[in-house]
């Protein structure tokens, strides 16, 4: 962003990609949606001592208001499917974070029967992060990853900002900001 | 939604009834429950809880599992007090392999498993309040609950899943700095609990949306086999610590609260007493608390214990939990059976439910503090 004096003020020069990433990054609203064990540490990083509003996080209940689906905890085949319709409730750009082992792979239930060994079988995940269940400062770690992330998106390689709407937000590469 | 069947009001007008799914993914059901309510107009005429949307296997894997390894999966049960898992299974193993655990290890046991019952209960008073419209108390409730989970941090070095309590004794042990902070952390949550007492408690919008709903009599309650705090608000005084005392809990002086009338309230509060008679415990644990060994000799890598079967239950904070064990001689166990309290409290929710308001359900289910965790294991 430059800033340019002109005569009677200031006028601000800038993309239109970093503005819009800018206003993206700090508005990442989350679905309240706790799944196991993990979406009790979920709530904790909401609560005071962690507070996730100082990071534009705030949760919302619906699936159409929200940017960010945090699957914290086991992905069961019975919840497969919900889970995908959820996905596609939620507007693009959609940004997907898989909190907790069970979530990247399967974790402590690896052999079961009957979990989804990792969400990113059924829908595309953005950040991962690892942990049974993450401290919260490793969530704050992650949004701030995916801030990063965000940044990069360009308007350019797509209409809006996801590549396909299919593939969610996964073919997110290019050059750090 | 569709519609159901055509009934005839007392007015003589026809209606509809409506079918409304409830869940999986829902602000309020605390975890993956869909309920199933058929609808005439405002009031539930049908309720039926679906559940298995947590289902993990764990006690099929458990078959898989060495008897530490047991310990492990135990944690993610009830998540909310992974604590009184761990000494289920271990008390219910320990009867198996016939081992004395050291009166260090008990003491200690007391200590953690209170602590976190006083922080499970906080972690309920904070989301009911949420879902019945107090968004400030969550905010309290969970920076008590941070400061247990410090002197867990501090002692075992996780924040959720300890796996802390081991066949044959503890993991870990405390020192004096560690009793201090935890006398310190007493201290200041006794005044917190009056303070919640005035936020929520006593607070008439939250007694009203709670006082009289979801009654639940005496006979209802033990029908259906509810335990727990939700047992004792309806009146019925059954508690596990009492009746069958585990790890030295008959040495202790506390009382079992009970409820008047089986409401929604009566539940609630049933719960903020207990954390209260779970601050008495840890007083009298820390101030006697036995020196010596924190594991028993000689229990192996590998266990095998003898052919046999055995049974354990502990009172965890939302009611009797049960572990039920065979072994066929083997390294792992043949089958192990868990009598969980969620699952069975969460039954009752079809008969109390009909003939409720829409906006009733949730202060309902609420008040049951379900954790789907243990619901569908
Ligand atoms: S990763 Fe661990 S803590 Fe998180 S849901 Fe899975 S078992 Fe529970």
């Amino acid at each position: 962003m430059v800033a340019k004096p002109v005569p009677g003020g200031q006028v601000v020069l800038t993309s239109t990609d970093y503005i819009i990433d800018l206003s993206r990054k700090y508005s990442l609203w989350p679905l309240t949606f706790g799944l196991a064990c993990c979406a009790i540490e979920m709530m904790v990083a909401y609560a005071g001592r962690f507070d996730f509003d100082r990071f534009g996080v705030i949760p919302r209940p619906s699936p159409r208001q929200a940017d960010l689906l945090l699957i914290a905890g086991t992905v069961t085949k019975k919840m497969a499917e919900p889970i995908v319709q959820i996905y596609h409730q939620m507007p693009e750009p959609r940004f997907v974070m898989a909190m907790g082992s069970c979530a990247n792979c399967g974790g402590p239930y690896y052999d079961s029967y009957a979990v989804v060994k990792g969400v990113d079988r059924i829908i595309p995940v953005d950040i991962y992060v690892p942990g049974c269940p993450p401290r919260p400062e490793a969530l704050i770690y992650a949004v701030m990853e995916l801030q990063k992330k965000i940044m990069r998106m360009k308007l350019e390689r797509t209409y809006g900002a996801t590549v396909q709407a299919e593939k969610g937000s996964r073919d997110l590469t290019g050059e750090p900001a | 939604m569709q519609s159901e069947e055509l009934i005839v009001t007392e007015g003589g007008l026809e209606m509809d009834t409506m079918f409304v799914n409830m869940g999986p993914q829902h602000p309020s059901t605390h975890g993956v429950l869909r309920l199933g309510l058929t609808l005439a107009g405002e009031v539930i005429t049908k309720a039926f809880p679906d559940i298995g949307y947590l289902h993990r296997g764990t006690e099929k894997l458990m078959e898989t599992r060495s008897y530490h390894q047991c310990v492990v999966l135990t944690d993610r049960w009830d998540y909310c007090s992974a604590m009184t898992n761990n000494l289920a299974f271990c008390l219910s193993a320990e009867r198996l392999f016939g081992t004395q655990v050291p009166p260090r290890a008990q003491a200690l046991r007391v200590v953690m498993c209170e602590l976190n019952r006083i922080a499970s209960h906080l972690i309920l008073l904070g989301t009911y309040g949420i879902d019945i419209g107090a968004l400030t108390p969550f905010l309290y409730t969970f920076r008590e609950r941070e400061m247990i989970l410090d002197l867990y941090e501090k002692c075992c070095g996780a924040r959720l899943t300890y796996n802390y309590i081991r066949l044959g004794g503890v993991a870990a042990d405390i020192d004096s700095g560690w009793v201090a902070k935890c006398r310190e952390f007493l201290e200041f949550f006794k005044p917190r609990l009056d303070e919640y007492d005035t936020l929520l408690s006593f607070n008439p919008i939250f007694l009203a949306r709670t006082k009289d709903i979801g009654i639940i009599s005496k006979e209802t309650a033990v029908a259906w086999g509810l335990s727990g705090p939700n047992l004792r608000g309806s009146g019925v005084s059954y508690d596990v610590r009492k009746s069958e005392p585990y790890c030295g809990y008959e040495q202790y002086d506390f009382e079992v609260p009970l409820g008047a009338s089986g409401s929604c309230w009566d539940r609630y509060f049933c719960r903020v007493q207990e954390m209260r008679q779970s601050v008495r415990i840890v007083e009298q644990a820390l101030a006697e608390l036995p020196t010596g060994e924190l594991m028993a000799k000689g229990v192996p890598k590998i266990p095998k214990p003898p052919a046999g079967e055995a049974y354990a239950h502990v009172e965890a904070p939302r009611g009797d939990l049960g572990i039920f064990l065979v072994s066929d001689g083997g390294a792992a166990p043949y089958r192990l059976h868990v009598r969980a309290p969620c699952f069975i409290n969460l039954a009752i929710l079809q008969e109390i439910l009909v003939g409720k308001k829409v906006a009733d359900v949730i202060a309902v289910l609420g008040s049951f503090d379900i954790v789907l965790g243990e619901v569908d294991r």
